[in-house]
C-alpha cells in the first residue's frame, strides 16, 4: 500500500464527516442515509423536504465528484444471479438498517462522533458480520 | 429557498463527492475492504477515520454552544440502550452489505449515477424498511 492509497479515503472521509458536522451543527440533524432516505416514504409524512434535497444532494455531489475525478469503474455485468443478488442484499439492508436504527453514515460517522454506545454496538456488529459475510458467504453465492 | 433547505443541500453534495472521491461508491472497492484474506485492501478503513476526525472533535465543540446554530435542541440520544433490535438490525445489515458491497449511502450515489446493481438495490432496500416495520 502507497500513499495514494489511502489519501483519497481519507479524503473522502474527511468531506463526509464536514456533511455531517454541517448538518449537525447548523440544524441539529444527523446525517444518517438510511433514515434520510426512510423519511422521505409516503408512511412518514412530515419534514420531508430537506430530506429529498440532502438526497438530490448526494447524488449531485456524486456526479460533479466523477466530472473531477474520473467515473465509477462499470458495474459488474448484468447476469440473473448478480441481479439476484442486488436485490436481496438491498432487501437485507433496508429491514436491517430500518431495526437497528442507523447504517454506516449514522451509527459510524455521526453515532461515533457524538460518542454514543449504541452506535459503537451496532458498527461492531456490522462490520464483523460485513466482514464473515463477504469472506465466507460471498464466495458461495458468486 | 429556507436556509434549512440550502443547507440539506450542499451537505447532501459534500457528502456525496465525499462518498465517490473516497472509493465507497465502488463496491468492489467495499468488497475488497470486507474480504480478508490476501489481497485484503484496508485502505477504506482511512474514509471512517477521515470523517471521525472530524466529527468527534466537531460535534463536542457543536455541543459546548448547546444548540444548534439554526434550530432549538440538538437530537436526544435514544433511550433504548443496546438492545436486541439494535444488535438484530446491525447484524442483518452487516449481512446485506456483506452480500452487494452497497451501504444506504453509496446505493443513492450510484444509483444515481446509472450503475445497474444500485438501481435494484435501491428500491428492494425501501421495500427491506417497510417489512421490517410490518413485523
Amino acid at each position: 500500500m502507497n500513499l495514494g492509497d489511502f489519501a483519497a479515503p481519507l479524503a473522502g472521509g474527511a468531506l463526509i464527516g464536514l456533511a455531517s458536522l454541517l448538518l449537525y451543527a447548523a440544524l441539529g440533524r444527523i446525517a444518517g442515509v438510511s433514515g434520510i432516505a426512510f423519511g422521505v416514504l409516503p408512511s412518514h409524512g412530515g419534514e420531508r423536504h430537506w430530506r429529498l434535497l440532502f438526497l438530490g444532494g448526494l447524488v449531485a455531489g456524486g456526479w460533479l465528484a466523477t466530472l473531477a475525478f474520473g467515473p465509477l469503474p462499470p458495474a459488474a455485468q448484468f447476469t440473473g444471479g448478480a441481479a439476484a443478488l442486488a436485490l436481496g442484499a438491498g432487501v437485507l439492508v433496508g429491514f436491517g438498517t430500518r431495526m437497528g436504527n442507523g447504517c454506516t453514515s449514522g451509527h459510524g460517522v455521526c453515532g461515533l462522533g457524538r460518542r454514543s454506545p449504541r452506535s459503537l454496538a451496532s458498527v461492531i456488529v456490522f462490520m464483523a458480520l460485513g466482514m464473515a459475510t463477504a469472506t465466507l458467504l460471498r464466495p458461495l453465492l458468486t | 429557498m429556507n436556509r434549512e433547505l440550502l443547507l440539506a443541500a450542499v451537505a447532501g453534495m459534500l457528502f456525496g463527492a465525499g462518498l465517490l472521491v473516497s472509493g465507497m461508491a465502488d463496491p468492489a472497492r467495499v468488497l475488497g475492504f470486507l474480504t480478508l484474506g490476501p489481497g485484503w485492501d484496508p485502505s477504506l478503513a482511512f474514509v471512517m477515520a477521515g470523517a471521525l476526525a472530524i466529527t468527534v472533535p466537531g460535534f463536542a465543540l457543536a455541543q459546548r454552544r448547546g444548540q444548534p446554530l439554526f434550530a432549538k435542541t440538538f437530537p436526544a440520544a435514544p433511550s433504548s440502550g443496546i438492545d436486541r433490535r439494535l444488535l438484530i438490525g446491525a447484524a442483518i445489515f452487516g449481512i446485506g452489505w456483506g452480500l452487494q458491497g452497497y451501504c444506504p449511502g453509496p446505493a443513492v450515489v450510484a444509483a444515481g449515477l446509472g450503475q445497474w446493481p444500485a438501481l435494484l438495490f435501491l428500491p428492494a432496500m425501501l421495500l427491506g424498511a417497510w417489512l421490517a416495520d410490518s413485523v
